[in-house]
């Protein structure tokens, strides 16, 4: 990026100051950029379509440019001329059992995380898997998704994918390999059976060492079992950057044992988060989504809602839910949680907290109090065992457990080993003694993500033989005597438990589509044998369940995807009594402290080549295909740092440098680096993108050290942020306060209860009733109409990425993403209101096309390819579209995405697959919106028409409303009293974005309303008294 | 000056005008009509297949129902080619031996699919649904022709929009009972307006409705 660029990036930050000075009232601003008016902010707000003009590469003239399009239009007009190709029909031999050619089928299936199993119904399109929904009767799903689970579908057809066995970096083949290993580890036979040579296995196998991550599979348990029976030697090691170490400690500590928690958010009133992000994609996210906004909802009946603290270091979305969230550097959150237990009664010594987090711990302390055995205290992964301990011990104090948390045995299926960091340790000091004949990776990336001081890579040069199985040939492949193609879960049959315990048969939807193998059939081969996943997974369940009855058993765990009866039961764990408490650490004052995260997208490295997730923008700093390095507006004032300026970090003597990002609400005395990206043997879409944080995280402390330095290097190209796209008049602060209609309306349920009519009354114009635009809508047909609870709403963006994934909308690219052309059809808009450099508090909307009733785009087309249904749909026809964009500059909420350029891919084979078939894939020159998925419609349309009745409420489910685990999002008939929309529509917290424009938007939004403490916020008597007053 | 034109060039430019318009017309008109001929849209152009697969023989002669081979019709958007296993359950009691067999029977041994050129293709930006259409009153042949005449498959009309409005416009005019849906012998008779209308009241069909865009593109 050029130094144009650059000067018109630089943050003034005086000038955030300025804007935000005398403010206090409920304004909202979505970037710092808009508050100090970059140019650059300028440019995306001023122009409807950012940069047009710069669509040309350098170089071209507007005469060059005139030839081109003259030539283009010429050729485009020829191309019409073309007669169509012929196509053919390839009809099966013998047609599978059930199958309805055309109708596609659903079969219930899971994805670990963190080896625990989400359930999910994939969508199989003759013989191809096109799309996930979440199984309703999984315990982690309840019918929603997460991002991972959503853009998982992508991965599997990812070109990038490793496609053939390779030894020493040569093609090879399974079987080859299997042979192999026979001999090395079983020794080698002649066909009557005379042994020619010793195997690993005959010196008992002290040798061999068998890596993966953390496991759950009660299948995949048992072959290790089987076969640590009958090789002693062997062992099995377990590591994944995201294991639960302190949590796995700290169990072992308090009850003695490893233990699962769950966590009954539906039935808490008061939660206390320390450093705990359990809204974001954890394995157990989405049950944790639904439950906690379940607690959330405010109807005029029922508003006895929860209450959410949150300490925490860097912001996340979880602290963007809580009433009241407090933002310390990670190692003070100790601390805290110190000085609340002690409030409670539990002995914890420690020095008092600061000043200014003590009213804040004194109101934490008596609410959790009052609301004795309906509270819960929960700790994050990142924070210190001691820390666990302690909402352990208040919990117990507070008899909670047992009421809102329910402890059970551990889910791992070594739960030993479930301190990974030591288990890594441990292998990685055998490998250097030499210790070592036979390691084998069972997934993962080591070489990438493990703590640096280890240096993996070098021990694992000590090893004789090293065998890596993995879906990419990747950092780790590259290290390794032999990589083996690993099959996609959507390939393989296995199995996994759930968050409870609830077992889940995984079962493929398509055969591999390059060979891979899974786990369970490498240590097949390791044993010497030749199964199938398919056997040794149903096999087990055979052995488990007995031979009675086993065909009906094993079909109906199909079915439903979920095995009956395996749910771990509830036990009496009781925090022992001597356990005593390590002396606090002491503080330094003012050091600076780094901490680490998982990156919001692509989580701990996995997904870096799922173009989806790469370009799906973080949830609160809103950059896509990037990590930075992320710091807060004090230390960014202090150290003269703006945005996109390049850093070096210094922790514990290793340096890494990265690319700055502001976040609000950081802590001053913290600088956050996202794990996850610079991949050096990444594939096309992970290449080249962001640093890596791993080269600076080290065993001992993996999630926070004191002690770092950061210094600024020079200024970085830009950035690709979504914060400043895209942009709606009124969005902005000085239009806020000028006509004091935020298009977020945000209350607490204390002033909504006092007066209901609190956000009815912000809209202060009175409806028109005059229109020039004609209504084609007809009142006999049904009238579709969708909802979007703000106060449910997380922003974890999952409706984004199923939006994807059900329309067929490309991935752009960083550089397009940095233009404002990214192509979602949902963007979610995140506004913070306050104070960036104190506790700012963060609001989600998403916001797709509203189907305006009176809809500015369809008047200004000139070919009439946007036009209304009669069931109140603003239809977009792509074959018609010839690209003007004049529906999108007419569109006041700024929803239309034009292809720019050929986005789509329709030559690489295997990416054809992922493409629903009842969408159209676009080409260049459309323009496309959301459609509220009216291919689901039609389908339910029809349906129905055939059995001679209405749509049924609930029968249709728009894709972003099946993924949202929250269920924020209602559609349905507005003319139909009963239905969820309607009623949703006649509530008092349901308001219309712009509704002075008069557009009469079929999309209405609902207000959020939070719970906040008397204690700590003085809530207005009178509801609108905290208004400004309105202009008439 | 002397007059650069000759007083006969008034004549011509009348003529060229009137001569360029009539022209253009024709050159639009040939366009059009190239445009609307079989060479384009291949209406009554029998496609070459693997198997010289007779509708006339099976249909007219033998009297096999649509959905013996068309099995998803009503239930799927997509009405189903046979799978080989179909041709099979008669083939492998008659005409075992018959040499235009011979792909059906090499794809049964081999278990490798038959591969049919398609007769009838909508653009992709299309979804055509068969099933809501068998099931309010609209006939195979209503769209397909007359199969039970054809030796070879051939398309009976341009499949074009205007063509699909007709019937998307004015339903009563193509409408039929629904036990007569699969059959190829009904013709519309000459009270067939009034009865449509019935028919289309009775099968409720929203005529308002089926020129809604996204009915058919999305």
């Amino acid at each position: 990026m050029n130094t144009y660029e650059n000067t018109k990036n630089r943050l003034d930050l005086a000038a955030v100051r300025e804007a935000m000075a005398g403010r206090t009232g409920r304004e909202y601003w979505q970037s710092l950029e808009e508050l100090a008016e970059t140019p650059s902010f300028r440019g995306f707000m001023d122009r409807e379509f950012p940069r047009e003009a710069s669509v040309m590469p350098d170089g071209v003239d507007r005469r060059a440019f005139m030839k081109v399009m003259g030539a283009s239009l010429a050729l485009a007009g020829l191309t019409a001329c073309s007669r169509q190709p012929n196509e053919q029909i390839i009809p099966y031999v013998k047609p599978p059992v059930e199958l309805v050619p055309g109708v596609p089928m659903y079969f219930a299936t899971a994805m670990t995380s963190r080896g625990r199993a989400i359930g999910l119904l994939a969508e199989n399109q003759m013989g191809r898997p096109s799309k996930l929904e979440g199984n309703p009767n999984h315990p982690a799903s309840l019918g929603s998704t997460d991002i991972f689970s959503q853009a998982s579908i992508l991965s599997l057809y990812d070109p990038d994918r490793s496609t053939v066995a390779r030894k020493l970096g040569s093609i090879s083949t399974w079987d080859t390999f299997a042979k192999w290993i026979d001999i090395l580890v079983n020794g080698e036979k002649l066909a009557d059976g005379t042994k020619i040579s010793q195997g690993l296995k005959d010196t008992s196998g002290a040798g061999i060492r068998i890596l993966t991550e953390t496991v759950t599979s009660p299948t995949l348990r048992s072959q290790l079992e089987q076969l640590q029976a009958g090789i002693p030697g062997l062992r099995w090691h377990q590591y994944e950057p995201g294991g639960s170490d302190s949590a796995v400690r700290a169990a072992r500590l308090a009850f003695g044992q490893p233990v699962g928690i769950q966590y009954l958010f539906d039935k808490a009133d008061v939660v206390l988060s320390l450093d705990s992000d359990f809204l974001a994609p954890t394995p157990e996210n989405v049950r944790h989504t639904r439950d906690f906004t379940a607690k959330r909802r405010v109807t005029p009946e029922q508003h006895a809602v929860s209450r959410l603290y949150c300490a925490e270091g860097t912001p996340t979305l979880t602290g963007a839910m809580a009433d009241h969230a407090v933002h310390v550097p990670p190692s003070q959150i100790e601390g805290i949680a110190r000085a609340i237990a002690r409030k409670l009664g539990v002995d914890a010594p420690g020095p008092e907290v600061d000043e200014s987090r003590r009213k804040w711990v004194d109101a934490v302390a008596a609410d959790l109090l009052q609301h004795a055995g309906t509270g819960i205290v929960l700790a994050g992964d990142s924070q210190p065992s001691l820390v666990h301990i302690l909402a352990h011990r208040i919990n117990e104090k507070l008899g909670n457990a047992g009421q809102t948390i329910v402890y059970t045995d551990a889910v791992e299926a070594d739960p030993q080993a479930a301190d990974q960091t030591e288990s890594l340790k441990t292998l990685v000091r055998d490998m250097q003694d030499g210790k070592v004949e036979l390691l084998i990776i069972l997934g993962g990336n080591p070489v990438y993500y493990a703590p640096v001081d280890l240096d993996f890579a070098a021990a694992l040069d000590k090893v004789a033989h090293r065998v890596h199985l993995g879906l990419y040939y990747d950092e780790t492949a590259e290290c390794c005597h032999w990589h083996l193609p690993e099959a996609h879960y959507l390939e393989t049959w296995s199995d996994a438990l759930t968050f409870d315990g609830t077992a889940t048969v995984i079962q493929p939807l398509i055969a591999p589509l390059y060979n891979g193998k899974s786990a369970h059939e490498l240590l097949a081969a390791l044993a010497g044998q030749g199964n199938t996943g398919h056997t040794l997974v149903r096999e087990y369940w055979k052995k488990r369940h007995g031979d009675l009855g086993f065909d009906a058993f094993w079909k109906t765990a199909l079915a439903k995807g979920v095995v009956e009866g395996t749910a771990l039961p509830p036990k009496d764990l009781k925090v022992r009594a001597d356990l005593a408490l390590s002396a606090p650490t002491p503080a330094t004052e003012g050091a600076l402290e780094v901490a680490f995260c998982f990156d919001s997208t692509i989580g701990d490295g996995r997904w870096a080549n799922n173009g989806w997730l790469q370009e799906l923008p973080k949830p609160l700093t809103k950059l896509t295909w990037d990590n930075a390095v992320i710091v807060g507006l004090p230390l960014a004032e202090r150290l003269d740092l703006s945005i996109f300026d390049i850093v070096e970090v210094t922790v514990g003597g290793r340096k890494v440098q990265g690319q700055v990002w502001i976040q609000p609400g950081q802590p001053e005395n913290l600088v956050t680096l996202s794990l996850g990206y610079g991949r050096t043997m990444a594939c096309k879409v992970a290449a080249g993108a962001g640093y890596n944080a791993y080269s600076v995280r080290t065993s001992d402390k993996p999630w926070f050290a004191q002690g770092a330095e950061l210094k600024r290097i020079g200024s970085g190209p830009e950035m690709a942020r979504t914060e400043v796209h895209h942009l709606v008049r009124g969005q902005r602060l000085e239009a806020q306060t000028e006509h004091g209609r935020p298009l977020v309306r945000v209350g607490s349920v204390q002033e909504y209860v006092a007066d209901p009519q609190l956000f009815a009354r912000e809209d202060h114009l009175p409806p028109h009733e005059f229109s020039m635009f004609t209504s084609p809508t007809n009142e006999h047909q049904q009238q579709w109409g969708m909802t979007i609870d703000l106060n449910a709403c997380t922003g974890c963006g999952v409706c984004m990425v199923a939006c994807q994934a059900e329309n067929n909308i490309p991935v752009v690219g960083k550089d397009q993403v940095r233009r404002g052309r990214e192509m979602h059809w949902i963007r979610v808009d995140r506004y913070y209101q306050g104070d960036p450099a104190g506790d700012p508090r963060a609001v989600h909307q998403p916001v797709a096309c509203v189907h305006c009733e009176k809809a500015p785009c369809e008047v200004v087309c000139p070919v009439g390819a946007t036009v209304h249904s009669n069931e109140g749909l603003n239809d977009m026809i792509y074959n018609r579209c010839v690209g003007t964009r004049y529906c999108s500059n007419n569109c006041p909420y700024k929803v239309r995405r034009f292809n720019f350029l050929q986005y789509s891919d329709q030559k690489t084979p295997v990416k054809q697959m992922v493409y629903n078939p009842d969408v159209t894939v676009r080409s260049r020159g459309v323009m496309e919106k959301c459609t509220y998925c009216v291919q689901r419609i039609n389908l339910a349309r029809i349906a129905a028409k055939k059995e001679d009745r209405k749509v049924r409420d609930g029968e249709i489910i728009t894709a972003c409303q099946a993924a949202c685990p929250a269920a924020a999002i209602a559609f349905g008939d507005i003319t139909d009293a009963s239905s969820q929309v309607a009623k949703n529509r006649t509530d008092l917290r349901n308001y219309t974005l712009l509704d002075d424009l008069n557009t009469r938007p079929r999309t209405t939004y609902m207000a959020k309303l939070r719970n906040p403490n008397p204690e700590l916020e003085a809530i207005p008597t009178n509801g609108s008294s905290s208004k400004k007053p309105r202009e008439h | 000056m002397a007059q650069v034109f000759p007083s006969s060039m008034n004549t011509m430019a009348r003529v060229s005008i009137v001569g360029g318009a009539i022209l253009l017309n024709v050159l639009l008109g040939g366009a059009m009509a190239f445009y609307r001929s079989p060479f384009v849209t291949n209406v009554n152009v029998a496609k070459e297949q693997e198997v010289p697969f007779s509708h006339k023989h099976h249909v007219a002669g033998l009297g096999i129902d649509c959905r013996y081979c068309h099995t998803s019709v009503d239930t799927s958007p997509f009405a189903g080619i046979p799978p080989t296993e179909t041709c099979m359950t008669c083939h492998s009691q008659v005409w075992t031996e018959a040499p235009i067999l011979e792909p059906v029977r090499n794809s049964w041994d081999t278990g490798t699919p038959l591969v049919w050129n398609r007769v009838t293709d909508l653009p992709d930006f299309v979804y055509f649904n068969h099933s809501i259409h068998v099931n309010k009153g609209i006939g195979c042949t209503t769209c397909h022709g007359q199969v039970d005449q054809m030796p070879l498959m051939s398309k009976a009309n341009t499949f074009h929009m205007a063509w699909c409005l007709q019937c998307h416009k004015s339903p009563e005019k193509f409408i039929r009972p629904k036990d007569q849906v699969y059959s190829v012998e009904w013709k519309p008779g000459s009270n067939q307006l009034d009865e449509g209308k019935k028919l289309v009241e009775e099968y409720g069909v929203r005529v308002e409705q089926l020129t809604n865009c996204s009915v058919c593109h999305r």
